[in-house]
């Protein structure tokens, strides 16, 4: 597995556009000539209905399935993703672009700023999930794609979703923003913040210098990963997961050491997470999540973001997603019905929480499959 | 298909905007699209028949009608269908206000309780009806407010609601419904079909 300095010298296994069309980002700074680092899989066909665009998550990247060409590990949504899956790489052509502000390519704060030849860490810009979708739509230029089939991904990658409808109004067929909400609530705030201050209260975060040392927040990192994995799961889930099950111990060793399986679990998702993850980023990247709001954005409220949409919606829900509860998926919908568009929901009802997008779950992945499915047989039809 | 969903359908003007309130798997919506060019939209709580109507590419709301129509704006649609499921409501009256604010018309079914298998069957044996249209046994019947053609024509007239057009359906036939015929008709129609205003 690389270090983190490490994916400096991956990039020969990462695409990458320079994105020379200056962006104003939310902040008001004017940005060009970045790098967008992507992936794609499956074809592009000779009519161009057949392009799905994928938005990852907070921890996500552009390698979306098959095997991650930096970590070795399988892309985060193998499940749903690949030859013969849900979103099948036989037939569709998936683009998965790292948002900025990450770090597997993109332009992001451990790249280097040419002004100061030094990693950019704080001096990054703060960046939004509109800022995001703004530079990910130059890819499809790239790509000479006018019309996406469809644009989906799940949490912050459903975030993006409703962003990239509400920016780009009809630049997509179809679209299924999953597990998401169009602003982030008090309680996703207050977790993200808990994240950021492990982050911060590190002595070796360093205002964010630390790349400078070629080091990393470890622990910091760790223990913001342990408090997203928490919130990923149920409660539920996590009881018949892990109960009281002691980890390959009879007793307690009455003492600090991992005695739970639970404990266990969360130390080894931290400890695999600072491998592959940048610290600085997951700062900017839940400041982006927080500073969603598309009601905030529309002068008129929600309604206006969604005017005159043909965009055909899917929202999908977990029931036992605390992090972004039907409720708020609901509101989603209500307000794409207040505005007219065409918009359908399903919650799925599983125990496996807000997780449940990037595991195993068939309720879930025969839905977005009978979707894509019809939806490319309607797009077909409608570029004829 | 249902010979009722075919009333329903005849009932429809071409290139509209319709709600499927209780849509179940979708069929009614899909003819409606290919017959006669309509939008449709569905409301479902049948959590299987939501995914079969995604499966066919219709657009579906998982949801209960009973506390979720509040999010479909004021005559948001031209017509508003709900068949054969007002009875199974706990408060229909209110379910029926909202569907005459969603849609400038509105097409109401119900299953006849003053058809005669279902009059004999309480006046000759003494039991409640079990018959095709009312399929359940009183302990697991979904229908908490059975009504006869006749009870829901003279409940739209005590609450002021316009009645354009009603349509009683048997096995046989369907034949229109006015209020010189009404006694005969409650007798013989298994399902009543009303077009309100």
């Amino acid at each position: 597995m690389p270090s983190i300095a490490g994916l400096f010298f991956m990039s020969e296994k990462i695409k990458k556009i320079n994105v020379s069309k200056p962006l104003v980002l939310d902040c008001k700074k004017t940005v060009k000539d970045f790098s967008l680092a992507y992936e794609t899989y499956g074809s592009l066909n000779k009519n161009k209905d057949n392009a799905i665009l994928i938005f990852h998550a907070l921890t996500g990247d552009q390698f979306v399935s098959g095997t991650n060409p930096i970590t070795k590990k399988d892309g985060w949504w193998v499940t749903a993703v690949g030859p013969g899956k849900a979103i099948d790489t036989n037939k569709y052509f998936v683009i998965c672009a790292n948002v900025i502000g990450g770090c597997m390519g993109s332009w992001g704060p451990k790249e280097i700023d040419k002004n100061t030849n030094e990693a950019y860490g704080l001096n990054f810009p703060v960046i939004t999930i509109k800022d995001m979708v703004k530079s990910q739509e130059t890819l499809l230029d790239h790509l000479g794609i006018d019309k996406l089939l469809c644009a989906t991904g799940g949490s912050m990658g459903g975030m993006q979703t409703l962003q990239f409808c509400a920016t780009f109004p009809n630049k997509t067929f179809s679209a299924v923003p999953i597990a998401c909400s169009t602003n982030h609530s008090a309680q996703n705030i207050a977790l993200n913040e808990l994240a950021r201050q492990a982050i911060m209260a590190d002595p070796v975060w360093d205002n964010g210098k630390y790349l400078k040392k070629n080091i990393q927040p470890k622990n910091g990192l760790a223990v913001a990963r342990m408090v997203g994995h928490i919130s990923y799961l149920s409660e539920k889930g996590m009881q018949e997961k892990f109960g009281r099950k002691l980890q390959e111990k009879a007793d307690y060793e009455f003492s600090f050491d991992a005695d739970f399986q639970v404990e266990s679990y969360l130390r080894h998702q931290g400890f695999a997470f600072v491998q592959r993850f940048d610290a600085n980023s997951i700062l900017y990247i839940t400041r982006a999540m927080d500073y969603f709001d598309l009601s905030r954005q529309f002068k008129g409220g929600l309604v206006e973001a969604f005017e005159n949409q043909t965009t055909k919606f899917l929202i999908i829900s977990f029931s036992s997603d605390w992090l972004y509860t039907t409720k708020e998926n609901k509101d989603t919908v209500i307000a794409l019905n207040s505005a007219g568009a065409d918009v359908s929901f399903a919650e799925i009802k599983t125990d496996k929480g807000h997780d449940s997008f990037l595991v195993n779950e068939p309720e879930f992945l025969k839905t977005l499959k009978g979707f894509i499915d019809s939806m490319h047989v309607k797009f077909k039809n409608e570029k004829k | 298909m249902k010979k009722e969903f075919r009333v329903i359908a005849d009932l429809l003007p071409r290139n509209i905007r319709v709600l499927d309130v209780g849509c179940g798997d979708g069929s009614l919506m899909s003819h409606l699209i290919k017959e006669k060019n309509i939008e449709v939209r569905g409301l479902e709580i049948v959590e299987e028949n939501v995914k079969k109507c995604i499966y066919k590419g219709l657009s579906v709301i998982e949801g209960n009608a009973e506390t979720e129509l509040h999010q479909f704006p004021t005559k948001s649609f031209d017509f508003v269908i709900l068949s054969q499921t007002l009875q199974a409501f706990y408060n229909p009256e209110k379910v029926l206000k909202d569907l005459l604010r969603i849609g400038k018309s509105v097409i109401i079914s119900i299953p006849n309780f003053g058809y005669w298998k279902v009059r004999t069957s309480l006046l000759i044996f003494g039991k409640m009806p079990v018959t095709k249209t009312l399929p359940n046994s009183w302990y697991n019947t979904p229908n908490l407010h059975m009504c006869t053609i006749k009870d829901f024509f003279d409940f739209c007239i005590e609450k002021k609601i316009n009645i354009n057009k009603v349509v009683g359906v048997n096995e046989e036939s369907t034949s229109e419904i006015k209020k010189s015929n009404l006694e005969i008709k409650n007798l013989f129609s298994k399902v009543g079909i009303f077009l309100l205003k």
